[in-house]
């Protein structure tokens, strides 16, 4: 059970994050949903790193034994930092979005639909 | 012809390069800068058509990066090369080659156009990137990379709220859509440890982890295809970004779509053919819901395309209506699997890719070239402007016959064979097909009547024709439908057939990396 | 070359071709059967709308969203309906990414 602990954390993660998309109306508030969602994919990958009975990829004074491919740390970085470009891109603008409608309401900033 | 494998590679490093280029080049002379971006791209189109030429007579083509060969186990990226990737990567070459042609004159007056041409080969480097890559993970960092550099020239305009209202909602969807993409990704490599496309796809087994995996990679890269009901953003972004980059955003859908055909044919390919609940084959179930999806886009795309009034809305609805043909016949092409119409249908839903791309990307010019004139999207205030503006006018006569899918252009080539295959699955699929495109030639008619004919309005009496960079733009894209029109045997056998055939033979792009097995 | 094979008919645009310009000689012709000897400048080039007067330019000219206003108008409950579905808010999107995925989850996992 102990171990599922992450795995439920990733669900967690993924949905509080839908649902703050989907329900709540301030746009800062969407763009933490998006970063809840990221966190929750992102916890997930670490989280895959790890096989059974292996240890961390660390050569230097490491105790013997079959390491773990560190290929999820990689990844995982690479998407930190694009998901870093993506957060500041949408505060950016959410920010014009601020000063062309005066609001962050979602359901005010729909100039364009049908 | 035999070109070194490192093409490949420098197919995506060139506009990356030139993209950081730019800047520098801008801050010498306007006109210079660019020339260097047109040269680059001429260039990096070039390159494409070199390795076009030589992975349709010899083969797939892999380049290992920092290595001189496949080492085991596989680690390093790899870029592989088939017949569909080149066909898409075609698409994508000559259509940001003809934008960024018509932006010389479309863009003149906006400030900040360093940022703007450093964008569009970024976008470029991503959308070629996407379609060239062998490896799951570098096809999300792609991914994400040409939606970054789409989101910020949708929202290019940063003094029109519209703009930037679209460019927040491409931006939460594709950030969105690209980590459920990330997560199946992770569901792949906690099962397999590989992100290789070719290596997951020799051990893939199809269990319960992998349904997720395959549900989450098809929808979220549908719904940055643009698929009904998950459309919503097209129009939107589509109808608010500066015309050039409309049909740049239409290949980058393109490449979103080659994504889901890439994951259902190559990375699933080994266990289409399974059996799954109630006896009946994978393939059947995945090709019904795409081809209930591609219904739905028909059917909405052009009932509320009748309904626009604003020109380039009026052409994003168009296009959905377009994807959904594409997706027709694939779709139609994976239930059927291995029968002859099943081929047939997935020759007409790939050649239907290229013919889209060309006309859709042909309207949106046109309607660029009318706000470009008359400073004017709204069609109930235009009217008259084929006294003006002629050959433009014949430019829209082109396209809009071409998208209708009126005969002797391309669109109907495709059609007609996405028709006559559906026609053999179910008839009744084909008569929507039909009938959703007569009433598509009807929504154009209407953008033809009230945009150019009528009498001449007296706020449109000094309207003038658009500069020569435009029209030229304008006049390739037009030249190619007519061709690809007249010669449609030619272009089905050299470029669709390979394609098509590259699809179905996952065998042939697993054998290329995983040697023997491992 | 020309033709394709759809498995069930064929294809080939170079008839067509022949049509289309059989058809704009025959237009031609038919065109320069006309009279030539209008008088320019008089009543003769102005259009005739059975004795009703000539609107300004501005008016005469038929709008696009009153095109087809018989379709639109007889698919009214269709079109409120599409309307109402095209709301334009952002999180109504992500609602329709996460009920089809919620869709085929169900379809593909069951």
């Amino acid at each position: 059970m102990i171990f599922n602990i992450p795995y439920i954390a990733v669900a967690a993660l993924i949905l509080l994050g839908l649902y703050a998309l989907i329900f709540k109306r301030n746009l800062i508030k969407m763009v933490i949903g998006i970063t809840l969602i990221e966190s929750g994919v992102n916890l997930f990958l670490i989280t895959l790193g790890y096989r059974k009975e292996s240890i961390a990829p660390i050569y230097t004074s490491s105790p013997g034994g079959v390491m773990a491919f560190p290929v999820p740390q990689a990844l995982t970085l690479t998407s930190i930092v694009i998901g870093v470009a993506v957060i500041a891109l949408m505060l950016s603008l959410v920010m014009h979005i601020y000063r062309h409608y005066g609001t962050l309401d979602v359901r005010k900033v729909r100039r364009l639909k049908e | 012809m035999n070109v070194p494998d490192y093409t490949v590679a420098l197919v995506v490093a060139v506009p990356l390069l030139g993209a950081f280029l730019t800047p520098l080049v801008g801050r010498i002379n306007d006109k210079l800068r660019n020339i260097f971006v047109i040269i680059v791209l001429a260039l990096n189109a070039f390159l494409v058509f070199l390795l076009a030429s030589d992975v349709l007579t010899t083969g797939i083509k892999t380049y290992v990066f920092g290595a001189k060969d496949l080492t085991y186990p596989i680690v390093r990226i790899l870029f592989e090369v088939d017949a569909m990737s080149i066909f898409m990567a075609i698409i994508s070459s000559i259509l940001v080659t003809v934008a960024v042609i018509y932006s010389w004159s479309f863009m003149k007056e906006n400030t900040g156009l360093d940022k703007y041409y450093s964008l569009i080969l970024l976008l470029t480097a991503g959308m070629l990137g996407m379609v060239l890559t062998g490896d799951m993970f570098n096809f999300f960092v792609f991914l994400e990379i040409s939606s970054i550099a789409s989101c910020a020239l949708i929202a290019f305009w940063t003094n029109k709220g519209e703009s930037v209202e679209a460019g927040f909602k491409y931006i939460v969807i594709s950030a969105m859509g690209a980590l459920f993409v990330l997560f199946a990704i992770a569901l792949l490599y906690g099962q397999y440890n590989a992100l290789n496309i070719a290596l997951l796809s020799s051990v893939i087994q199809y269990t319960f982890l992998d349904k997720i995996a395959l549900v989450l990679l098809i929808v979220a890269l549908a719904m940055k295809a643009g698929i009904v009901p998950m459309h919503m953003w097209l129009p939107d972004s589509y109808g608010s970004a500066p015309s050039s980059i409309s049909i740049i955003l239409v290949s980058a859908t393109l490449a979103s779509l080659y994504g889901v055909f890439r994951v259902i044919f190559t990375l699933y390919g080994n266990v289409l053919s399974k059996i799954a609940n109630f006896g009946i084959p994978v393939n059947v179930f995945i090709g019904w819901l795409i081809v209930a999806l591609a219904v739905i886009s028909i059917l909405i795309g052009v009932i509320m395309a009748l309904i626009q009034t604003d020109f380039k809305r009026l052409i994003a609805y168009g296009a959905v209506a377009e994807l959904g043909y594409m997706f027709l016949g694939i779709g139609t092409g994976i239930v059927a699997l291995g029968t002859a119409y099943g081929k047939t249908a997935l020759d007409g839903g790939i050649f239907h890719i290229m013919n889209d791309a060309l006309d859709v990307g042909l309207l949106f010019l046109v309607a660029g070239a009318i706000y470009y004139a008359t400073k004017e999207t709204s069609l109930d205030k235009l009217g008259g402007l084929a006294r003006n503006m002629k050959y433009t006018t014949v430019f829209f006569i082109i396209g809009f016959l071409a998208v209708a899918g009126m005969p002797p252009l391309n669109g109907f080539a495709s059609k007609l064979l996405i028709y006559e295959s559906t026609f053999q699955l179910n008839p009744i699929l084909a008569i929507v097909a039909i009938l959703c495109s007569i009433l598509l030639l009807a929504v154009f008619v209407k953008v033809f009547y009230s945009a150019f004919m009528g009498p001449q309005l007296p706020k449109f009496k000094d309207v003038k024709e658009v500069p020569k960079s435009m029209l030229f733009s304008m006049g390739i894209i037009a030249c190619i439908i007519v061709i690809f029109g007249l010669f449609p045997e030619f272009i089905i056998n050299n470029l669709v057939e390979p394609a098509a055939n590259a699809l179905i033979g996952y065998s042939e792009y697993i054998s290329q990396v995983v040697v023997g097995g491992i | 070359m020309f033709t394709i094979e759809t498995g069930s008919g064929f294809w080939n645009p170079i008839i067509w071709v022949i049509a289309i310009v059989v058809t704009f000689l025959l237009i031609y012709i038919l065109r320069s059967l006309g009279k030539k000897e209008y008088k320019k400048d008089t009543e003769q080039i102005k259009s005739f709308l059975s004795g009703n007067p000539e609107y300004p330019k501005e008016k005469m000219h038929i709008k696009a969203s009153n095109l087809y206003w018989g379709f639109t108008t007889n698919l009214k409950g269709l079109y409120t309906l599409l309307r109402k579905m095209h709301t334009g808010n952002t999180s109504d999107y992500v609602l329709w990414f996460v009920i089809i995925l919620a869709i085929f989850l169900l379809v593909e996992v069951i």
